[in-house]
C-alpha cells in the first residue's frame, strides 16, 4: 500500500483558449489535511472537478492509493473512494436528512430496507465521527452548519477514504467555522484524507498538514503548513509581496449624511428582510455592516438605494428625505450624492456584455458631459474611460473589450471608479472585495480608506468578517434582518461571531 | 467556466459559425429532396439561378428582401430591449391602413413623392399603434408581451377583414381590396439601380422602398449603438437588475421599444401595397412578420446582418418558387423546409457546432500560441 492517498501526475485542461490546468502534480498524503489556495480563477475548483469526475482532463493521470484510475463522472469517483462537498450544497430541501444521505445510494426499489439499513449505518457514523443530526429533520429546516454536516455525511456513507471539501466556509459563522474544524480534525483522527479549497489564508493555517499554490493554471508550490507563513502564502498566491494589513489613521466623524429610522423592508415573497433597522452615518467614517450572508443586509442596501421598495421607515440623505416606500429613483439620488457599488457586480452593477466605456456612464449616462442631445458622445465616454483605467490602474488598460474578460478585480475596479470618481457624500459598498484577488483587495481597501479620509460617509456590508474589521471605524451587526449590535472595531472576533449567530443579539434583547 | 465555450474571433464568431450551419441547413434540405426523388443538384441549380439568374429575378429576390428587411429590423429592435416582439405580422397589417388612408386620400390629385412621405408617417403610426398596447400592459400589467403580441395579430387579422370587406372596399367590388391607386399611390421602380450592372429589373416589383428599409437598417443602428436610448435599450436587454439599479425607466422604455418595433413593422406595408399591388388586399403580409424573427436571430439582430439575412430569404421565397414551378414533384412546402432548417440550426441550434469549432481552434492556438493570443 502507498500511502499517497491521490496523486496527480500532469494534469492538464483547457477550455477553448482558455488554459485552466497546466500541467498540475499534486500530491496528497494519506490521513492528512492539505489545503489547495489560490485566487479565484487560479484553477482550483477545475482541477478538483477533474478529481470528481465532472471534466476529463486532456492529459496527465490521476493514482488513488498508489493505483492508476480513470475517472470519468462522478460515480467513479465515488467507486473509488472520492467526497465531495460542494460549495453550494446539494441537497433537496423537502427531504429528511436520512433520505438524503441515503439518495442515489437506495439498495433496490422497495424503500423500506433500505431507509431502515441506512438509519443503522448513519448512526454508526454519527457516533464514529460525532456528526451528530436528528436523521429525520428536514433539511429547509436546518441551519447551514448542519445542512454541511449532512454533506459530509453522504460522502462518508458512500464509503469515502478522501472528502473534497470546496470553499466550506463561505457560508458559515465563525463559531460555525471552528466547529467544522474539530470536525475535519477527527475525520483526520480516522484516517481519512481531507482536501480543503480556500481562499482564506487564516484557515489554511488553522488546520492543514500542508498547503498547495496554485497561481494562473500552475501549482507554484507546496509547503508544510509548520514552515510557511501567511505572508509566504500570500506572495506565492498573487506573485508579488501584498500588504495583508490596512494602514489607517484615525476617524474624524463629521455631520450626520445617512440617517436610517424603523427601516422594515420585505423580499417578494412577502418575508421581512429588514426588520425596523434604524443607524445613522456620518461625514469621514466608515460603518460597518457585519452578518452572516442572507441576513438582510442586500435588502437593506437596495431599499436604500432606490432599487427595492421598503414597507415602512425613513431614510434622510443629507438630511432630505429618500421616497424609499414610493418611488425613490436610484438615478435621481446619485445626482443628490449617492454613489452605490453593489453586491453583485455580474448582474447588477455591470453589464458584463457592454465594454469597459460603456459599464463606465452605467447609471450616469443622463449626465450632460457623455451626451451629444440625445446621442452618446463616444469621444467623451472613451476619454473618460481612458482616464479612470488610468486612474485606477484597471488592466488590461482597454476601454473597448468587453466587461466579461476583465479578472474580478479588474471588474470590481471598473465599478468603483464609476461610483467613487464622481465624489459623493455618501458611498454604499457591498462585498467589495467578494471574488476579487489578493493584489486588488489592498487597492480596493486603500481607496476605501481614502474616501473616508476626503470627508465622504461610507457605509460598508460585508460578509468576510475580517475586511469589516480592518475598515470599519464602527460595526454594526445584522442578524435576522434585526440589527443585533453595535461595536468598536477593537472587539474580537468571538464577540461579533455571537452577535452575528443571533446569540449575544437575543440576550441584549431580553435585557 | 461560467462560460464553457471558448471565445472565437470575430470572424469565426459573426462568419464561419453562421456559414457552417447555413450549409449544414441546406444539406439536410438537400437530403430532403433527395428523399422525395429529385435531384439536390438540380435543384440547388434552380433554386440558385431562379434567385440570381436574370435581372427581373434578382428584382424579386430584392423585393422579397425589402419586406423582410423591415419586419427583422422590428424584431431586432424589441430583441436588444429583451422584448420578444411575435407581433410584427399583425402589426405590419395594420400598417397598411396608413399606406391606404395616405393613397386613397391623395393620390389622384398628388405625385408619388407627396405621397411617400405621408405614407410612411402612416404606416410607421399605424403599426406603432398596434405595438403600443402590447407594450402598455407589459409595463403596466406585466402582462407578457409574447402573449399580448400573438393575441393581437389574431385581432388584427379580424379587424382587417372587417374593414376590407365592409368599409374599404368599393361599392359593387367583390374582392376584399381596396380599389387600386392612380399614378400617385404607386412607388417608382428601382431599374435604375439594376441597370447600373446592367441588368433588367422586367416584371419585378423591385422599387424605392428597398431604399427606405437600407435607410432604416442604418437608422436603427445609430439608435442602438449611439444614442442614449439604445443604450438603456441593451442595458435592459442584458440585465433588467442593472437597468434597475442605473435607474432606467423600464416602463417607458418598454412602450417606446415597441413602438419603435412596431413602427418598423408597419413600414413594412409600403412594399406590397404601394409597390407591388397598388392596392391593399387581404392578408397582404402573408407571414412576413414571422420570417422576420428568423431574419432577426440570423442576422444576430444587428443590421449589418439583417440585411443579408433578408436577402437570404429572399432567396430562398424567390427561388423556391422557381423550384416548385421547374420540378412539379418539389411543392412550395418545400422552402418551408428548407426556411425551417435555416431557422432550426442558425437559431435554435446555433451553438451546435461552436464546440467543435471551438476545440479547432484551441489546437491551432496551442501550435501557434502567438497568433491565437492575437485573435482572441
Amino acid at each position: 500500500m502507498s500511502d499517497m492517498a491521490i496523486e496527480l501526475r500532469g494534469i492538464d485542461k483547457s477550455f477553448g483558449l482558455v488554459h485552466a490546468n497546466k500541467n498540475i502534480n499534486l500530491t496528497v498524503r494519506k490521513g492528512t489535511i492539505h489545503g489547495i489556495i489560490g485566487e479565484n480563477g487560479a484553477g482550483k475548483s477545475t482541477l478538483m472537478s477533474i478529481l470528481y469526475g465532472f471534466y476529463q482532463a486532456d492529459s496527465g493521470d490521476i493514482l488513488v492509493g498508489g493505483n492508476k484510475v480513470t475517472i470519468k463522472d462522478p460515480n467513479a469517483a465515488i467507486l473509488s473512494g472520492i467526497g465531495m462537498v460542494h460549495q453550494h450544497f446539494m441537497l433537496v430541501e423537502n427531504f429528511t436528512v436520512l433520505e438524503n444521505v441515503m439518495l442515489g445510494a437506495e439498495d433496490s426499489q422497495i424503500l423500506n430496507t433500505s431507509i431502515s439499513k441506512a438509519r443503522v449505518e448513519l448512526k454508526r457514523l454519527e457516533k464514529e465521527y460525532a456528526l451528530e443530526v436528528n436523521p429525520d429533520a428536514l433539511i429547509e429546516e436546518l441551519p447551514v452548519g448542519l445542512q454541511q454536516r449532512v454533506e459530509i455525511l453522504k460522502a462518508l456513507y458512500r464509503k469515502a477514504d478522501i472528502l473534497i471539501l470546496d470553499e466550506p466556509t463561505g457560508v458559515l459563522t465563525p463559531p460555525e467555522a471552528d466547529h467544522l474544524f474539530r470536525i475535519l480534525g477527527q475525520l483526520k483522527d480516522q484516517g481519512k484524507t481531507i482536501i480543503f479549497i480556500t481562499h482564506k489564508l487564516r484557515e489554511i493555517m488553522a488546520i492543514t498538514d500542508e498547503v498547495s499554490v496554485m497561481r494562473r493554471g500552475e501549482m507554484v508550490a507546496t509547503r508544510k503548513t509548520k514552515d510557511t507563513s501567511v505572508e509566504e502564502l500570500a506572495e506565492l498566491m498573487v506573485g508579488r509581496r501584498v500588504l495583508l494589513r490596512v494602514d489607517k489613521g484615525e476617524a474624524n466623524p463629521g455631520a450626520v449624511k445617512l440617517a436610517v429610522e424603523n427601516l422594515t423592508v420585505r423580499d417578494s415573497r412577502g418575508v421581512t428582510m429588514v426588520d425596523n433597522v434604524s443607524f445613522t452615518l456620518r461625514a469621514g467614517e466608515i460603518v460597518g455592516i457585519a452578518g452572516v450572508a442572507g441576513n438582510g443586509q442586500s435588502e437593506l442596501l437596495e431599499a436604500i438605494s432606490g432599487i427595492r421598495k421598503a414597507v415602512s421607515g425613513t431614510v434622510l440623505l443629507n438630511g432630505r428625505p429618500i421616497d424609499v416606500t414610493g418611488h425613490a429613483d436610484p438615478g435621481d439620488l446619485r445626482s443628490r450624492g449617492l454613489a452605490h457599488v453593489p453586491e453583485d457586480r455580474h448582474h447588477v452593477g455591470l453589464v458584463l456584455k457592454f465594454d469597459e466605456a460603456e459599464n463606465g456612464i452605467l447609471g450616469y449616462h443622463n449626465d450632460k458631459r457623455y451626451l451629444n442631445g440625445v446621442f452618446l458622445d463616444t469621444k467623451a465616454i472613451q476619454a473618460d474611460a481612458e482616464e479612470k483605467i488610468r486612474k485606477y490602474d484597471i488592466r488590461p488598460p482597454n476601454p473597448r473589450l468587453k466587461t466579461a474578460n476583465f479578472s474580478g478585480g479588474n471588474q470590481q475596479k471598473i465599478v468603483l471608479a464609476r461610483e467613487m470618481e464622481r465624489g459623493p457624500d455618501v458611498l454604499i459598498i457591498g462585498q467589495p472585495t467578494r471574488g476579487v484577488d489578493v493584489g486588488a483587495i489592498e487597492f480596493i481597501h486603500k481607496r476605501i480608506i481614502e474616501m473616508r479620509d476626503q470627508g465622504k460617509a461610507v457605509l460598508l456590508v460585508s460578509v468576510e468578517l475580517d475586511e469589516i474589521r480592518a475598515l470599519s471605524d464602527r460595526i454594526i451587526v445584522m442578524f435576522a434582518g434585526r440589527v443585533v449590535g453595535e461595536r468598536e472595531p477593537d472587539a474580537t472576533e468571538g464577540e461579533l461571531g455571537l452577535l452575528m449567530a443571533g446569540v449575544e443579539g437575543r440576550k441584549e434583547a431580553a435585557e | 467556466m461560467s462560460n464553457p465555450y471558448a471565445k472565437l474571433p470575430a470572424w469565426a464568431e459573426y462568419g464561419l459559425i453562421p456559414l457552417v450551419n447555413l450549409v449544414v441547413a441546406f444539406l439536410v434540405a438537400g437530403l430532403v429532396v433527395l428523399l422525395v426523388g429529385e435531384n439536390p443538384l438540380k435543384a440547388a441549380y434552380h433554386m440558385i439561378n431562379g434567385a440570381f439568374g436574370r435581372g427581373e429575378y434578382i428584382g424579386f429576390t430584392l423585393y422579397y428582401a425589402t419586406t423582410f428587411i423591415f419586419t427583422g429590423l422590428s424584431v431586432a429592435v424589441a430583441f436588444h430591449a429583451g422584448l420578444f416582439n411575435i407581433g410584427s405580422e399583425g402589426q405590419a397589417y395594420i400598417g397598411g391602413i396608413g399606406v391606404a388612408l395616405a393613397c386613397l386620400w391623395l393620390d389622384k390629385t398628388m405625385p408619388w413623392f407627396v405621397v411617400f412621405p405621408l405614407a410612411i408617417v402612416g404606416s410607421a403610426a399605424f403599426g406603432a399603434l398596434w405595438a403600443f398596447l402590447p407594450g402598455w400592459l407589459q409595463a403596466k400589467r406585466g402582462s407578457h408581451v409574447v402573449i399580448t403580441t400573438i393575441m393581437f395579430n389574431f385581432i388584427a387579422s379580424s379587424l382587417m377583414v372587417y374593414l376590407l370587406t365592409r368599409v374599404l372596399k368599393p361599392l359593387g367590388s367583390m374582392a376584399p381590396q381596396t380599389r387600386t391607386f392612380e399614378a400617385g399611390g404607386q412607388l417608382p421602380k428601382l431599374d435604375w439601380l439594376l441597370s447600373v450592372f446592367g441588368l433588367d429589373v422586367g416584371n419585378a416589383p423591385f422599387n424605392v422602398s428597398f431604399l427606405l428599409a437600407l435607410l432604416a437598417a442604418f437608422g436603427v443602428w445609430v439608435l442602438i449603438w449611439r444614442t442614449k436610448l439604445g443604450y438603456e435599450m441593451r442595458t435592459m436587454g442584458f440585465s433588467p437588475s442593472a437597468a434597475r439599479y442605473a435607474g432606467m425607466k423600464e416602463a417607458r422604455i418598454t412602450v417606446i421599444v415597441m413602438m419603435i418595433s412596431g413602427g418598423l413593422a408597419g413600414l413594412m406595408a409600403l412594399n406590397p401595397i404601394m409597390g407591388e399591388q397598388f392596392r391593399m388586399q387581404l392578408d397582404f403580409v402573408q407571414g412576413a412578420g414571422f420570417v422576420g424573427i428568423a431574419v432577426a436571430l440570423m442576422g444576430r439582430s444587428h443590421p449589418a446582418g439583417i440585411i443579408p439575412a433578408a436577402i437570404l430569404f429572399g432567396m430562398l421565397y424567390q427561388g423556391g418558387a422557381e423550384i416548385a414551378f421547374e420540378m412539379p414533384s418539389i411543392s412550395r412546402d418545400m422552402i418551408v423546409i428548407i426556411q425551417g432548417l435555416v431557422i432550426l440550426f442558425a437559431g435554435a441550434l446555433e451553438n451546435m457546432f461552436r464546440p467543435a469549432i471551438g476545440r479547432g481552434f484551441a489546437t491551432f492556438g496551442r501550435r501557434f500560441p502567438v497568433a491565437a493570443q492575437r485573435g482572441a
